[in-house]
């Protein structure tokens, strides 16, 4: 009896006593789901528009990081650093279209997964052999981000939040709106969409698929620098992030692999239920369960819904 | 298996009763009814989009009609796993080759014979005695199969490589493989030439003749429909319009006002 | 012009499917099997340095890489599952065997590290039982779920490894007839000639189980799920097997890897997800569905940095362990891609279309 009061009843006593804690748990939450849905949001772009599993993602945003922080580091300018690093993943999703995806076209899907997959040891590979592999520093201060804490008084507590985390939700919803009109009502939107829906008639209209593939992988590389540097700013920058970017993929399974609607509500479902379950019930196993929790809270959901939240319901044809 | 043994040839093996099926709000078919009697040649034919698949599909269990009762041998089923109707002897082709593409000739003939292939794990661990004597028998018996489809010379081919013609062929010598009671053919001679539909039509009656397999088969081909079949169903648009012998079909209005259109 | 199969006519149907059905083939692996047992032994004895480091270095790691790299090729290459939780269920059968064997120490180790096999295989089964509602894609997160639940209780469960204050497993002695298997005072030679018996014996059981009913039935699911289950396969059941199948496998390799390999202790960083990359990484480069694919990529995988090391020295380039390692990943990473692209079966289907130009040699075709 003991254990279900410990399980079922004593997290929620302990909520209703501090509420004040259980909304900074709920912020924490948020933020970190904002970043988990950031890099759900490259993934999703990726896989729209070519159809791959791009399991590089996650590394993606590391580098970009990593190479931005390890050019200032060799004397370059903060925001020139940035420019440069804008160049750089324009110039990886051109190298990424020649070598990776276009002699790989038309191959099986578990091919190109298992190439990102391969995409994935260059870079890490690529990123220390430059850049070194001890941990470093984001350089917030140096581009203008915020820094230190709001605490407001509410609830019979303080609560306290980050600047920095502020200034990561803002952009996050910059980014998501941006990425909206740009697919909605641009012409390299439709074409993208074009592209999602079918390749081959997407050509028969003149549509360069590599020219579309190009575009894509930049504006997820985008998106990877963006996360890249709000997740730098939370902790250092080394490829352990990695292990962070992973938890994209229960994100992904919540939210479906082509809904951009379902990354974001994925991220946040994944980031508050992952702070909450560590917060309040980690302590009855143990801690540590944030490791693993995500891909728990996505499993039992895919249970019941293979499609994910947003996908449609698939027929098999044969 | 039995159940189907007892009935006798010209009996009805399968019968289809009021079925109907949709996805959605799209209905693929509706209060269809018919059935195939034991070793005949049954053909379904339609224009495209009538439902001929779906029906094939309803058959051996990979769809689940919304309303309506199959009964095959006597025994009248709910709901039916494909893996079911298999053990139950239905065996099927399919109208986009569905082979085992990394696997060769032999080896996706071979797998139609799993369930014929009842030695345990620990057997299998071994791969000798009683594991090793059961795969040699039914390599034996694939050997017959590959013999009757003439397709001695590809057996150690990955199928992935061969011309579609073969895989036709190789995909007709799987179904074989698994002795069905009812063959279901979709669209066998889809894509070929004059001379492989002649080929293949021969094996068609060869297999109904040879081995008394009941088959039920979907084709375009009205020549090859007309040559092969005893008794044809014709569906649009999901609803049955005609049934019956070929020259009774031929003369159908309502056959005829479907694939010719009619004027308003 | 030696290796050619005029005039080996086949007169039964059980020659016909051997494993080998020709000759030079049963006596290349022979004469294989012959270098491993005694060409080896001989040359260790012989040199005793260079021959121990070679067989603690080389041999004993790459044939427990192997046997990993062929547990997850059942379940990758042959059944068509992507898995990401290799590491995990190693060290499943690496902690197994380390409670098996200090609550029974009566027991000999060898049964010990086989039965470890069979806690992975239940837990991969566990894993693998979402493998009935979720496909592709979404089950590689599935097994992601249990690298990191696992590798989660190996560090926080000190029962597993017996309250140590390392938080590591430390390997006891184990003997048999005597003579030391495990711990410090176990001999490279010793350690290799179990190792060595426990994976030929492993490869020739998985050989068989591949060639026969089961194996057809995975790679039917693997090749057509629709269509085998109109065949009368169940997925589930055929899905599972695989699991259990290819986590007993890394079970065994785990174990083995902790037991004869580190031969005094590991700590569970050893089956993080990097392990799981690291074997994934094997047999795409060594071949999916390929079992010789399996030794292939062990060994260029597992041997290449250690030729970047001797390179590195011999020429005499001031290059770091740390730059040799950060090379080595990101020549995995080239070498996959490339061979994606230039031969999606890997080194396994070169070796075959080596094997066909030499069958036809001196003429193309």
């Amino acid at each position: 009896m003991d254990i279900l009061y410990k399980i079922f009843i004593d997290p929620f006593v302990q909520m209703g006593g501090a509420p004040d804690l259980l909304v900074q748990t709920l912020w924490e939450g948020l933020v970190g789901g904002v970043l988990y849905a950031l890099i759900a949001l490259g993934f999703v772009l990726i896989f729209k528009a070519s159809g791959v599993f791009n399991f590089a993602q996650g590394i993606m945003m590391v580098f970009a990081a990593l190479t931005l922080v390890g050019l200032y580091e060799k004397g370059v300018p903060a925001f020139l650093a940035l420019l440069l690093t804008i160049g750089v993943m324009y110039a990886l999703a051109l190298g990424i279209e020649r070598m990776v995806l276009r002699p790989l076209v038309n191959q099986p899907d578990i091919i190109l997964f298992m190439a990102t997959f391969g995409l994935t040891f260059v870079l890490v590979g690529l990123g220390e052999l430059i850049f070194g592999g001890e941990p470093k520093q984001m350089i917030t201060e140096q581009l203008w981000l915020p820094k230190g804490a709001i605490d407001i008084k509410m609830l019979g507590g303080l609560v306290s939040l980050q600047k920095i985390d502020i200034a990561a939700a803002v952009i996050a919803s910059i980014m998501v709106a941006g990425l909206a009109v740009f697919f909605q009502s641009t012409r390299i939107g439709r074409a993208l969409r074009a592209v999602a829906d079918d390749h081959q008639a997407a050509l028969s209209v003149g549509i360069s698929l590599n020219q579309i593939w190009v575009i894509v992988w930049f504006t997820a590389g985008i998106v990877a620098l963006a996360t890249g540097i709000m997740w730098g700013a939370r902790s250092d920058v080394s490829f352990a992030l990695e292990i962070i970017a992973l938890k994209a993929l229960p994100v992904l399974i919540l939210g479906g692999f082509t809904s951009i609607p379902g990354a974001i509500v994925g991220g946040l479902i994944i980031g508050i239920g992952e702070k909450l379950g560590e917060f309040y019930w980690g302590p009855l196993l143990g801690n540590g369960i944030e490791s693993w929790l995500a891909y728990f809270i996505a499993l039992a959901f895919l249970l019941f819904r293979p499609q994910g939240l947003f996908g449609e319901k698939i027929i098999e044809r044969i | 298996m039995s159940g189907a043994d007892a009935i006798k040839p010209g009996e009805t093996l399968l019968s289809v009763d009021n079925v109907s099926l949709a996805f959605g709000g799209v209905r693929a078919i509706t209060e269809v009814s018919f059935d195939i009697r034991k070793s005949e040649i049954r053909a379904i034919i339609g224009p495209n989009g009538a439902g001929k698949t779906s029906m094939l599909n309803v058959i051996n269990g990979f769809y689940h009609p919304n309303e309506g009762r199959i009964s095959f041998a006597g025994a009248t089923r709910a709901r039916m796993k494909p893996y079911e109707a298999a053990t139950q002897g239905i065996a099927r082709t399919f109208q986009n080759v569905a082979l085992f593409k990394g696997m060769t000739t032999l080896d996706n003939i071979m797998a139609g014979r799993t369930l014929k292939m009842n030695r345990g794990f620990f057997w299998q661990l071994l791969r000798q005695g009683p594991a090793l004597a059961e795969e040699i028998e039914h390599r034996k018996f694939c050997e017959e199969i590959i013999d009757f489809l003439e397709i001695e010379a590809i057996r150690k081919t990955p199928v992935g490589k061969l011309p579609y013609g073969l895989q036709k062929r190789v995909e007709l010598g799987r179904a074989l493989a698994m002795e069905p009671t009812l063959l279901l053919l979709d669209e066998p001679m889809a894509g070929m030439n004059l001379e492989e539909k002649e080929d293949m039509s021969r094996f068609i009656i060869d297999v109904n003749q040879h081995y008394g397999t009941t088959i039920a088969l979907i084709e375009h081909d009205m020549g090859v429909v007309m040559d092969l079949s005893d008794r044809i169903v014709v569906l649009e648009y999901g609803r049955k319009i005609a049934d019956g012998t070929p020259a009774e079909v031929k003369a159908d209005q309502k056959v005829i006002d479907a694939y010719l259109g009619v004027s308003h | 012009m030696f290796y050619r199969e005029t005039g080996q006519y086949k007169t039964s149907y059980a020659a016909d499917m051997a494993v080998f059905p020709i000759l030079q083939d049963r006596i290349g692996v022979g004469l294989m099997l012959l270098v491993a047992a005694v060409g080896i032994p001989l040359f260790a004895t012989l040199f005793p340095a260079t021959g121990n480091f070679f067989l603690q270095v080389i041999m004993i790691p790459f044939l427990i890489f192997a046997l990993a790299a062929i547990g997850l090729n059942i379940l990758t290459g042959y059944t068509g599952l992507i898995s990401l939780g290799t590491g995990a269920f190693m060290g499943v059968g690496a902690f197994a065997c380390y409670k098996l064997t200090t609550i029974f120490p009566g027991v000999n180790i060898i049964v010990w590290i086989l039965a470890s096999g069979f806690f992975s295989c239940a837990v991969g089964v566990v894993f693998g039982l979402p493998s009935l509602r979720i496909k592709g894609f979404y089950l590689a997160v599935a097994t992601l779920a249990a690298q990191f639940f696992l590798q989660w209780c190996f560090v926080r469960v000190p029962w597993l490894f017996n309250y140590n204050a390392s938080g590591a497993i430390e390997v006891p002695e184990r003997t048999l007839f005597g003579v030391a298997l495990t711990g410090a005072n176990a001999t490279a030679m010793t350690r290799y000639f179990v190792v060595l018996a426990i994976v030929v014996g492993l490869t020739w059981i998985a050989s068989n189980l591949i060639h026969g009913r089961i194996g057809r039935s995975w790679m039917a699911v693997r090749d057509m799920d629709i269509a085998a289950q109109l065949m009368g396969i169940k997925l589930l059941p055929a899905k599972l097997l695989a699991f259990a199948v290819s986590s007993f496998y890394c079970g065994v390799a785990g174990a083995m890897m902790v037991f004869f390999w580190y031969a005094t202790g590991a700590e569970p960083e050893v089956f993080s997800i990097r392990q799981s990359f690291f074997i994934l990484s094997m047999i795409i480069i060594g071949g999916l569905g390929s079992l010789i694919g399996s030794y292939f990529g062990a060994a260029l995988i597992y041997i290449m940095p250690i030729l970047l090391g001797w390179l590195a020295d011999v020429s005499g380039l001031p290059i770091g362990a740390a730059t040799i390692e950060h090379l080595r990943v990101m020549l995995t990473g080239v070498l996959i891609i490339f061979f994606l692209i230039v031969e999606p079966h890997g080194l396994a289907r070169l070796w075959q279309i080596g094997k066909q130009k030499l069958r036809i040699w001196p003429f193309p075709y």
